[in-house]
């Protein structure tokens, strides 16, 4: 199982995902934003939090164009599973391999705490290692995490079982509680908490250890 | 030659920094402002010849987010 993690310029938990990635047993390659395809083999895409390209013009959206996310965006497109998590999944949603957009916090404040979630759907190879309405938590770290959706698009995403994780004390003014949404073949995911911030003892929490399992446990078995 | 691009977010889309600039205004003394709204402007050098419906592409690919944000070209 190999699984490739996106490097940014000002990337900042690249090597968090690497490690959780790596704890569920996944080969970890780095890749670097201006390469224009992925290693051969990758079952999986991380795009990893932090402040790509300075957040300049909107959070994602210089990174969206980048010649890796190209090959991200095709990835996805014959059927790969890509994980985006905080500056990732504002990536995803500027690429349009999500729908919906992050916007600044309604209180306007970064905000960085353990939060606690619901788990929304069992139903994804990322969550199937939970039950759907079990209580969580994952740290979150975010000034843009207020994800907004229209009346349609927010039918739609509750018609087809697509919100994966919703906040149980709504930190960012999000539509919904929505904390991380699927695509439609729920094989892409983003999500503003951090679940790999949250997969060892040290780290205090180790509710995202289910998540790297889970995808290591549906990749294998594909 | 010169495009003058503005992205402003759509009307009906919250802009939690547009009203905190308002309630900061009336904090000062500022009556009578009934709202605020932030956006952002970004002026373009352009070669002679480039056209505006390329501008208006440039804006749909990457200046500006449609889902939540309309935006006004101005060719100077």
């Amino acid at each position: 199982m190999k699984a490739a993690v996106v490097q940014f310029p000002g990337s900042n938990c690249d090597r968090d995902l690497a490690v959780g990635f790596r704890l569920a047993g996944f080969d970890v390659e780095i890749v670097w934003h201006k390469d224009a395809s992925l290693p051969d083999g990758v079952d999986i895409v991380g795009v990893p939090g932090g402040f790509s390209y300075g957040d300049y013009l909107r959070c994602g959206a210089i990174a969206a164009q980048s010649p890796i996310m190209r090959a991200v965006a095709d990835f996805a497109g014959r059927g790969g599973h890509v994980l985006g998590v905080c500056n990732g999944f504002q990536v995803l949603c500027e690429t349009r391999l999500l729908p919906g957009v992050l916007m600044r916090n309604a209180g306007l404040k970064f905000v960085c705490r353990s939060e606690p979630l619901r788990v929304a759907t069992a139903d994804s190879p990322f969550t199937s290692g939970y039950a759907k309405g079990d209580a969580i938590a994952y740290p979150i770290a975010h000034h843009d995490g207020n994800y907004q959706i229209d009346e349609d698009g927010l039918a739609m995403l509750r018609a087809e079982d697509r919100i994966a994780f919703t906040y149980r004390d709504n930190p960012n003014g999000s539509r919904a509680d929505i904390a991380g949404v699927l695509s439609g073949n729920r094989r892409v995911l983003g999500l503003m908490p951090h679940p790999e911030r949250a997969v060892e003892a040290s780290h205090g929490n180790e509710d995202g250890a289910a998540m790297f399992s889970a995808l290591a446990g549906a990749l294998v078995a594909a | 030659m010169k495009a003058i691009v503005t992205v402003m977010l759509k009307q009906g889309v919250l802009d939690p920094q547009g009203e905190a600039v308002k309630s900061a205004l009336g904090a000062m003394g500022f009556d009578g402002v009934t709202g605020a709204r932030q956006g952002k402007v970004i002026e373009l050098d352009l070669a002679e010849g480039t056209t505006e419906a390329q501008v208006g592409e440039m804006c749909e690919k990457l200046l500006a987010n449609t889902v939540i944000e309309s935006y006004r070209v101005e060719i100077a």
